[in-house]
């Protein structure tokens, strides 16, 4: 079924939003059901303003309340609901209808590399032990100082962009080297590692670079790009990684 | 079924909850029990900072910021609470730099402060710099900090699972118990997502930090996951909810998302503006205009557009215009609320003014709890070995309307209390008896709801709650409007008994969950409703449009909610004839309002100008 976007009807009255009909074609897989995933279509009205979750949820809600995904904050800050749509990873929350051509059935699948637990739900634990592998918190020695530790704006700014991370696997389910290996840390925990090797304040670096200079670890990146295009915060991730690629050679531990 | 033990159990995983475990861990055998991973928690979409009298930008000291709290809060403040609030403020935004936080900097490197509602220097002078940020996504910083540290601390989180039910030694909500005995919290009931199992966790101390319970709105700045169900846990089981009525109104939501967008933005320099282009906060809060506490902001922008100086083609919507500042400084301080206005509505806010409304942001209210963060049961009784800390409890720090940056603020202060109060109460106290089946309560709701073989949709019992509570209940309220809310309430809680879900499987059962999640929330529109309807006063984020004057002579107390069966008593504690008096009957149980006293030190109350 195709989408047609009322463009044709009469000038929609001031403040009226246009509505369009939409089709989503989700991948469906409940053990329960079945061991087979299925693809399965669903057509809905739409808002011009509406994005992939206002569609889904137009389906839970009034089609078929066993469609199963994750959401919370539904304006991308969470990073629940993360997925692959049109064949990309985006969130759900994040991406307009209007924008990933709703004249064709937009396709919507779980992030690729990690288990399917149901429809669009995957198990995020090994994402998560990958994260913590990489010692995700700042490593000091000595006292606590009585106040704040200083640092300048510029240290500051050096690890800024990868603080913005939400843990959301945008990047690392984009990463084809994670798909065929699964013991690879993946871009997002190399993200979370520059993070605290590029603080001024955190004595871990050489801990953490000796960590990721396993043979799963950063040098099993090819530098595709893949992670920087999914990540729905505009992380930078290839620069991170290379930047933290530069620190392994130049730093020494 | 699976049993756990626990010394301490911690209910809820965003910043009071993490900040509570980060303490008692260190001190007992903790376990954190979450319906979220911990950094999906809504204490992430908290933006603009976190307010402590640090003084690094500008004079300042914690008692102006106590003053204004309790000022703030339209004088309904526990000002022995504010004070605690405004005093460890200061080592709590020192403990999240030490334990890694990013704040934005001063030139000379010490954390940077910037301007926010309501924080004024000397008592309401001028505007003051107090509030501790990271860009405008500080509560995403706070929220990823505290989870850092909980995976050095190794603490130990059961992600995805639901909290279903408090169980207690004695039914509070028949049993009448004598002054001063013991009543002990001795587990909670959950389901694990995942696999749909019944898990019992017994524990000597439980602290709920389950946050708010903002979907009882239509538009709001809350995820979907804010259902209220650590306060709907607790009023069920006969704990007391206390004022309910006060539920803040975020001033700039986007315009029919109800996104949020940061108050920062006026701190950093941004106006309002209505369609003729005046900056309309001049007329309502002369002195300090777009920085007046948020209850007044969002009142003044919904009287604009009542008016008839709305924005927009259809007039419903005032201007937050960021257009006369640089756009380098918009980057640095602004990025994240620039990018909702480009990604949501296809502003760009460097040269267009973006169109804003007020959005159902935070409940003031919740579960009692003194200064410990021990719950209390009614006015002065605590239930032994329970606690509560962050949007789902009512210090209460906030009064009748909270200022910007406190709630960042609160969370860290009284998590911290709570967690240290819940390890040190279980180092002495001992496990008691859970009673036979533990789980019969949770299992029949869950039974009956997922065999319902046919009914009504839970998402158009749900949209039919968030419309009239959006209608009836929000920044403008009479006593007509309240009680057609409530009537509406009533029908769909009669509804709601006939709702059924069409998922009827074990795994990852969210279509269930959505349905027991309105049950919480229906239960807390009507409390909220039932508490507006008794109080014929406007005060702070309560505005009664036939009640238009704040009355200190007969409403300065908290409102304190009871759900009792039919049989029991009309009198609460704290009654007083002709003002907190009220009963309202349902089918099976009704609602019983008594009182509290408002504490107060040194501030007396004032008329509250800005």
């Amino acid at each position: 079924m195709t989408a047609t976007l009322e463009a044709a009807a009469p000038t929609p009255a001031a403040g009226e939003i246009p509505s369009f009909t939409v089709t989503l074609r989700i991948r469906r897989f409940n053990p329960e059901v079945s061991e087979e995933a299925t693809w399965q279509d669903f057509t809905v009205e739409a808002h011009g303003t509406d994005r992939i979750l206002d569609a889904l949820h137009k389906i839970k809600w009034d089609e078929d309340g066993s469609l199963t995904f994750r959401r919370s904050c539904a304006h991308g800050v969470c990073g629940s609901d993360a997925m692959r749509i049109n064949g990309r990873n985006r969130l759900a929350c994040k991406t307009l209808l209007k924008d990933v051509n709703p004249e064709k059935p937009i396709t919507v699948e779980p992030i690729k590399g990690l288990p399917v637990v149901k429809d669009l739900v995957v198990d995020m634990e090994p994402f998560f032990a990958s994260y913590r592998e990489i010692m995700p918190f700042l490593i000091t020695s000595g006292n606590e100082p009585s106040k704040e530790r200083y640092q300048s704006p510029e240290d500051r700014a050096k690890f800024d962009d990868t603080t913005k991370c939400i843990l959301c696997a945008a990047c690392t389910s984009s990463c084809p080297v994670f798909w065929t290996d699964g013991q690879y840390f993946g871009p997002a925990a190399i993200v979370n590692a520059h993070r605290f090797i590029f603080d001024s304040r955190d004595e871990g670096g050489s801990q953490r670079l000796e960590i990721l200079n396993d043979k799963e670890g950063v040098w099993r990146c090819r530098t595709t790009f893949n992670c920087t295009e999914a990540c729905p915060r505009g992380i930078e991730v290839t620069k991170a990684i290379q930047e933290v690629k530069r620190a392994m050679i130049t730093r020494a531990f | 079924m699976q049993t756990h033990q626990y010394d301490v159990v911690i209910v809820g995983a965003g910043g009071a909850g993490m900040r509570a475990a980060l303490e008692s861990s260190k001190e007992a055998r903790t376990a954190v029990i979450s319906k979220l991973y911990p950094t999906r928690s809504h204490t992430g979409a908290a933006q603009g900072g976190m307010a402590a009298a640090l003084a690094n930008v500008e004079d300042d000291n914690w008692e102006w910021h106590t003053f204004d709290t309790v000022k703030g809060g339209d004088y309904l403040v526990d000002q022995d609470a504010a004070e605690i609030l405004a005093k460890e403020a200061i080592e709590s935004v020192l403990d999240l730099e030490r334990m890694g936080l990013p704040f934005n900097r001063t030139p000379e490197g010490k954390i940077d402060q910037r301007r926010f509602g309501g924080h004024t220097r000397d008592h309401g002078q001028s505007a003051v710099r107090r509030a501790c940020y990271a860009a405008d996504r500080t509560g995403h910083m706070i929220l990823q900090t505290l989870y850092q540290n909980c995976v050095k601390q190794d603490v130990e989180f059961f992600n995805e699972f639901y909290v279903l039910d408090l169980i207690t030694d004695h039914d509070l909500t028949t049993e009448e118990i004598a002054d001063g005995e013991e009543v002990n919290a001795t587990g909670v009931v959950a389901y694990d997502l995942a696999t749909g199992e019944i898990h019992v966790f017994q524990a000597k101390a439980i602290i709920f930090a389950t946050g708010g319970a903002g979907k009882i709105f239509k538009t709001t700045s809350n995820a979907h996951t804010l259902t209220g169900d650590g306060m709907a846990l607790a009023y069920r089981r006969g704990l007391p909810l206390e004022d309910m009525e006060f539920f803040q109104f975020h001033p700039t939501g986007l315009a029919g998302l109800g996104i949020l967008l940061s108050e920062a933005a006026r701190g950093e320099g941004g106006i309002l503006r209505n369609s003729e282009g005046e900056r309309f906060m001049e007329r309502y809060a002369p002195t300090i205009k777009d920085l007046a506490p948020r209850d007044i902001v969002a009142r003044s922008m919904a009287n604009e557009v009542r008016e008839g100086r709305g924005a927009g083609p259809n007039k419903d919507y005032v201007l937050l215009d960021l257009t006369h500042l640089e756009p380098a400084h918009i980057d640095a301080k602004l990025p994240d609320i620039t990018e909702f206005a480009r990604t949501y509505l296809g502003i760009e806010p460097y040269t267009e003014p973006v169109p804003v409304y007020p959005t159902a942001h935070y409940a003031m209210g919740g579960v009692p709890t003194n200064i410990q963060g021990e719950v209390l049961r009614d006015g002065v009784n605590v239930v032994k070995g329970l606690y509560a800390a962050g949007e789902v409890a009512c210090v209460s720090v906030h009064g009748s309307n909270r200022l910007g940056t406190n709630s960042l603020l609160d969370i860290n202060v009284f998590g911290k209390r709570s967690g240290r109060a819940a390890a040190e109460y279980s180092k002495t106290a001992s496990f008691h008896d859970l009673p036979e089946d533990p789980t019969v309560r949770v299992v029949a709701q869950l039974d009956e709801m997922r065999n319902r073989p046919d009914g009504e949709r839970v998402a158009d019992i749900r949209k039919a709650l968030q419309d009239t509570m959006d209608l009836n209940a929000q920044v403008f309220r009479t006593g007509d409007s309240l009680n057609a809310a409530l009537a509406d309430i009533r029908e769909l809680q009669k509804r709601y008994r006939n709702a059924s879900v069409q998922d009827k499987g074990k795994l990852f059962n969210t279509d269930l969950l959505e349905a027991i999640e309105l049950g919480f929330l229906l239960d807390i529109a009507e409390v909220t409703v039932v508490a507006a309807i008794n109080r014929k006063e406007s005060r702070g984020g309560h505005y009664r449009e036939d009640y238009p004057n704040r009355d200190d002579a007969h409403y300065m107390l908290h409102t304190m909610a009871y759900r009792r069966p039919t049989a029991a008593s009309d009198e609460a504690e704290g009654h007083v004839e002709g003002y907190f008096d009220h009963v309202e009957e349902f089918d099976g149980y009704k609602v019983v309002l008594g009182s509290k006293p408002v504490i107060q030190t040194r501030y007396e109350p004032m008329e509250r100008k800005y």
